[in-house]
């Protein structure tokens, strides 16, 4: 049977398109970037300047850029690998069953996660000294690892909560069905209850990352050699040329937009998988 | 532990249990023999589910006595996993773990917790499902099995830790009608082999056929029990008696 309707109820159910980000398609995206780096070109193309154009300024220190960006990722990599451990440890604390352990997980775990990630960041690089000496042996501190240090430290509180999340929103027939069967409570964890709750972490946790390795620009503010240090150490050498600007600053975006946001479209993915397998 | 077959398996004396202010059980005792079977019945929140649960420490009690086999499990310094070594559960929800399969589901509680040679307990989980009528669904996992057969699988897995008493709390309630009778079926024949039962149900009629005795609960005591013959027919308490002309 077929109804010839204008209501809305009547028709078939059709999925939306995905939503388009910020309400720009993709090619919007491309013509952005053409503007950004051709723009200021072209200005001074007509204007006769005999200098390079801003984009072949930029090419030739796009080697430079990129080397910078890699130790990006490499801060990044470091610090959530860190934060990953350490919250990992700080999200079991808070399900201890011992009153203490869960005060102590609590408070660091809140403390780390309401903080601004600047002023971590700080803490660990002004308050850390250069280097400390171990049964006579001096161990260096770069600058590059105490920015791993003062940015791990949100994120060890990030995943500290998303473990616990995990862990809470598991039925408690799960807990239960374990003891009923005389599993001890490390068995219960490690064998069933963190095995089920890898699947629901893995989400957030990659949104961690993704807004981590954002972050790690931060690591510019006080001193590490990363792709802002070295954009802003290129320009300088350039003899800070206005329109350079906007092409340098926006190579820097496209390439934290290309890096991070595959692992946003992912994160979705997964998410949706799950929810259908949930 | 001096116990003897000749005392009780289970007994429960003046046993008292409250989430805090809320009073859930005032005072229940009954005794089970090995090789019994019971049944408790009772309204919706009369404590029947909770009583089962404290055989098994799963809830704790704040007075009176539940022995297992002559040992106390009202007992701070109890050691709750021998205590649920001896002691089998099986939930209304199933509860089977949704990561692992069929056979490992069964298998894994005896390997981990009995320290089971992997090969003996793997052959152990097959006979055991092949028991339960699930031959074929080894390889399953929990989310690819209808109801009835996920009881089935937890019903196996509670069995491979060889327990000397199993307790049954509510365990066809969320099945679709057209598999309960699977379900029952495999406990019937777990009583006919003589495997001491406790059992949370609302089938009346399942309750009257397999049942040793019955114990009918309300509001934290047992109002009355008896063998299903005398139970059913001749039931004393009126509250007994409106509960069950609600029912039957």
């Amino acid at each position: 049977m077929s109804y010839k309707t204008d209501l809305p109820v009547m028709k078939p159910f059709k999925p939306r398109e995905p939503e388009p980000l910020l309400g720009f398609r993709p090619w919007h995206i491309v013509v952005i970037a053409l503007l950004v780096f051709f723009g200021p070109s072209l200005a001074f193309a007509q204007a006769g300047v005999p200098l390079l154009t801003p984009f072949a300024v930029l090419l030739d220190w796009v080697p430079l850029l990129l080397q910078g960006f890699i130790f990006n990722l490499a801060i990044s990599f470091l610090a959530m690998a860190l934060g990953t451990a350490l919250g990992t440890l700080l999200g079991l604390g808070q399900i201890s069953l011992s009153r203490a352990t869960r005060g102590v997980s609590w408070f660091l775990t809140q403390f780390f996660r309401n903080a601004p990630w600047l002023v971590l960041l700080f803490f660990a690089m002004f308050l850390l000294p250069f280097e400390i000496n171990l049964l006579g042996v001096s161990i260096p501190f770069p600058d590059w690892f105490k920015a791993i240090l003062g940015l791990s430290l949100p994120v060890m509180a990030n995943v500290s909560e998303i473990v616990r999340g995990a862990v809470r929103s598991l039925p408690s027939g799960q807990w239960e069905a374990a003891e009923s069967l005389a599993y001890s409570r490390r068995q219960t964890l490690w064998l069933i209850i963190l095995p089920q709750c890898v699947k629901r972490m893995l989400p957030p946790w990659m949104n961690l990352y993704s807004i981590l390795t954002m972050a790690t620009v931060l690591a510019s503010i006080v001193g590490v050699s990363e792709v802002m240090t070295l954009t802003g150490q290129a320009l300088a050498a350039e003899g800070g040329r206005p329109e350079l600007l906007a092409p340098f600053y926006g190579f820097v975006l496209l390439l934290f937009f290309a890096y991070c946001y595959p692992i946003a479209r992912f994160t979705v993915r997964l998410e949706r998988k799950f929810a259908v397998i949930n | 532990m001096s116990w003897t077959p000749a005392e009780p398996m289970v007994s429960l004396k003046d046993v008292h249990k409250s989430f805090g202010t809320l009073k859930v059980l005032n005072g229940v005792s009954l005794d089970v023999m090995k090789g019994d079977v019971i049944c408790i019945i009772g309204p919706s929140g009369s404590g029947k589910s909770t009583l089962i649960r404290c055989v098994n420490a799963l809830n704790d009690i704040q007075q009176g006595s539940i022995l297992v086999e002559g040992q106390e499990v009202n007992d701070p310094n109890l050691d709750k996993l021998e205590l649920r070594k001896k002691v089998g559960m099986v939930f209304q929800q199933y509860n089977l773990f949704p990561h692992k399969t069929a056979l490992q589901n069964v298998m894994m509680a005896p390997v981990r917790v009995l320290k089971q040679d992997k090969a003996k307990a793997e052959a152990t989980a097959r006979a055991l499902l092949k028991k339960v009528r699930l031959e074929g669904k080894e390889g399953a996992y929990p989310g690819e099995l209808s109801g009835g057969q996920q009881q089935r699988v937890a019903i196996a897995r509670s069995l491979a830790m060889q327990p000397d008493v199993m307790l049954f709390d509510e365990v066809t309630a969320a099945l679709d009608p057209e598999t309960v009778g699977e379900v029952l079926q495999t406990i019937k024949d777990l009583a006919e082999e003589g495997m001491t039962c406790i059992l949370v149900t609302h089938e009346m009629a399942f309750a009257r056929e397999v049942a040793d005795h019955i114990y009918f609960t309300d509001r934290g005591i047992i109002v009355e029990h008896g063998p299903p013959e005398t139970f059913f027919k001749n039931a004393q308490d009126p509250r007994t008696r409106e509960f069950l002309s609600q029912i039957l």
